[in-house]
């Protein structure tokens, strides 16, 4: 089957992203201090008819638009931004990773026709985007790199097969490539992406690097790219719907133990131990009771951290009754599977590792013991050296014991 | 054993898998006597600017194999040092000098991982700097004796589950044992 890569682009994301929260009329723009300067970065689409461009100095946009109204930009908060509709988005394909600071590509591969067709499928992402406030633009190509290029000159959908024809119209600055090759390349008459198609390779690589080589192939799909979708982080979160609400301590401490133990089943499967639970009680009423426990240590034994929640449920209102039950680690830590069973063998271990865990803390030049050496004097007859088990972990280098390199 | 019965046997016994506190001049030796008791590996936690170390030359016999000195630099790694001595169930006794007073917090969190590991902890601390949390408390003080005599006087000045108690002893820092003499003399 052939491959269909849908690329999704938000012109304005960091501007909208500011304005969802805190909305406002008129003209906007975020702005970006680099250098001694601050400079617009991101507009809304009133403030850009009214002549105003990305990376205008401040000063110049206030004196051609006085009314122009501006916040500072938030780089994590675009970023964290951007993460939430990559993960929105993968209701269009498992295969969905985000491209640059203001895009998504996804792999829809044998996935349209759960939408009834591409068309279908861009109509009800455009649909739902601009319903949320956010303007976009896709496309859907052949290749990661066509559907890049498409999504951010115009949009529109490539038929398999047609990427060289519908592609050939748009500049040599939609391949991905640094500002100055497009430029070099613009000065020698090359300003399509046609003009590049014919011409031979070698003295193309040669005269501009392999990039513009490599970035032509990626676009017209003889060089395959990857999408590269990140994995899912692990949610360390269970919940419980109740048919009929409940009220007594009891019947929440079974719901208790029943979630602990699936909770646990999935830090165990991660490696990991809970340092702080957050148990979620919501009643009938909407209402919702929080509790916050924390332990001293990771740990998922669910037994013993049911008995942590004992007290603290007693004494929460139930009103007319709960009917979800919600409990996720908030914090968590690695930690190693433990031996059980027979622990005689463990014993030299666990010397080893009472050594290793200070040794490595503080130093292993700091966990000490005598060794024997000959002399007349008394405070001459030891010597303080690492113990032998010590000696195995690695040795810190000469800078940590501040021997000259 | 019931503790009443042990303490009864044996009134210098420290009860195991708990944290106990010793203060006053002849602290060192009341450590160094309780080591005795206890098999295993001793650990020794200090600041690194302790200055007053112990010396294996003058260690009772087959102390010194079997100690190991953590160092630390912190108040804080210190007790996180203590705390890990005493949870992990390798080690046989463990022997701690914290410069401040423990708050509550930090004595119960000792204790839970003395019972955690199974491990018996004395906390050598300076007068006036107990924590409630500590199982008993000595007051250890070295006395005049005859020529050719160490003689030390142990007061339990707060015991959990037990009654207090004065002993004058004869420690010669040889053995397990030790001799109690009377405080009237010869």
């Amino acid at each position: 089957m052939a491959r269909r890569l849908f690329a999704i682009w938000f012109p304005r994301l960091a501007s909208e992203i500011s304005l969802r929260t805190r909305p406002l009329a008129g003209p906007f723009a975020l702005t970006h201090r680099a250098g001694n300067a601050d400079h617009l970065r991101c507009l809304n689409a009133e403030a850009e008819a009214r002549g105003l461009y990305r990376g205008m100095a401040l000063a110049d946009a206030r004196a051609i638009l006085p009314e122009l109204a501006t916040r500072p930009s938030d780089p994590p908060g675009e970023i964290a931004g951007l993460k939430l509709l990559r993960r929105w988005a993968d209701r269009y394909s498992p295969q969905i990773a985000t491209d640059g600071e203001d895009g998504l590509i996804a792999d829809i591969t044998g996935v349209a026709h759960l939408f009834g067709g591409e068309e279908e499928l861009r109509e009800d992402l455009q649909a739902r985007l601009a319903r949320a406030g956010l303007s976009a633009r896709s496309a859907i190509a052949g290749s990661r790199g066509g559907a890049h290029a498409l999504a951010r000159h115009g949009d529109g959908i490539v038929p398999d097969g047609l990427l060289a024809e519908r592609l050939g119209p748009l500049p040599v600055s939609a391949l991905r490539i640094p500002p100055a090759t497009a430029e070099g390349l613009a000065r020698m008459g090359l300003v399509r992406i046609s003009d590049l198609i014919p011409l031979p390779r070698a003295p193309l690589a040669r005269r501009f690097g392999r990039e513009l080589v490599q970035r032509l192939d990626q676009m017209l799909g003889t060089l395959p790219e990857p999408v590269g979708a990140e994995p899912e982080p692990p949610h360390f979160g269970v919940r419980m719907s109740l048919a009929e609400p409940i009220g007594l301590t009891a019947d929440v401490m079974a719901g208790v133990e029943h979630l602990l133990a699936w909770l646990c089943d999935k830090l165990a499967a991660n490696h990991m131990g809970a340092r702080r639970l957050c148990f979620e009680l919501h009643r009938v009423d909407k209402e919702a009771v929080t509790i916050e426990i924390g332990l001293a240590r990771a740990m998922r034994e669910p037994k013993a951290m049911a008995a942590l929640f004992r007290k603290q449920v007693d004494e929460v209102d139930s009103g007319f009754g709960i009917d979800a039950l919600r409990i996720e680690a908030i914090v968590t830590e690695p930690l190693a599977p433990q031996q059980i069973g027979d622990m005689r063998i463990t014993q030299a271990d666990e010397l080893s590792d009472l050594i290793s865990r200070p040794g490595n803390r503080l130093g292993f030049e700091h966990v000490l013991c005598f060794l024997p050496v000959e002399s007349q004097l008394p405070e001459r007859t030891f010597r303080l050296v690492p113990p032998p088990i010590a000696r195995q972990a690695p040795c810190p280098t000469g800078r940590a014991r501040g021997v000259p390199c | 054993m019931p503790h009443e019965n042990r303490q009864a046997a044996d009134p210098l016994a420290l009860a195991p898998a708990r944290v106990h506190e010793a203060e006053g001049q002849g602290r060192s030796s009341f450590a160094l006597f309780q080591a005795l008791r206890h098999p295993g590996p001793i650990f020794w936690v200090l600041p690194q600017r302790e200055p007053h170390r112990p010396l294996p030359d003058g260690l009772p016999p087959g102390v010194a194999e079997r100690l190991h000195l953590i160092e630390t630099r912190t108040e804080t790694d210190l007790l996180w040092a203590i705390e890990e001595a005493l949870r992990s169930p390798a080690s046989g006794f463990v022997i701690g000098e914290p410069g401040k007073a423990l708050n509550l917090t930090a004595g119960r969190r000792l204790q839970l991982a003395a019972e955690a590991g199974r491990t018996t902890g004395l906390l050598l601390i300076r007068e006036g700097h107990g924590c409630n949390a500590a199982e008993t408390r000595w007051h250890c003080e070295p006395v005049a004796g005859p020529a050719d005599s160490t003689r030390h006087r142990w007061r339990l000045k707060k015991n959990k589950s037990g009654t207090f108690g004065m002993w004058a002893v004869h420690w010669d820092g040889a053995s397990a044992v030790c001799d109690l003499v009377s405080e009237a003399g010869e």
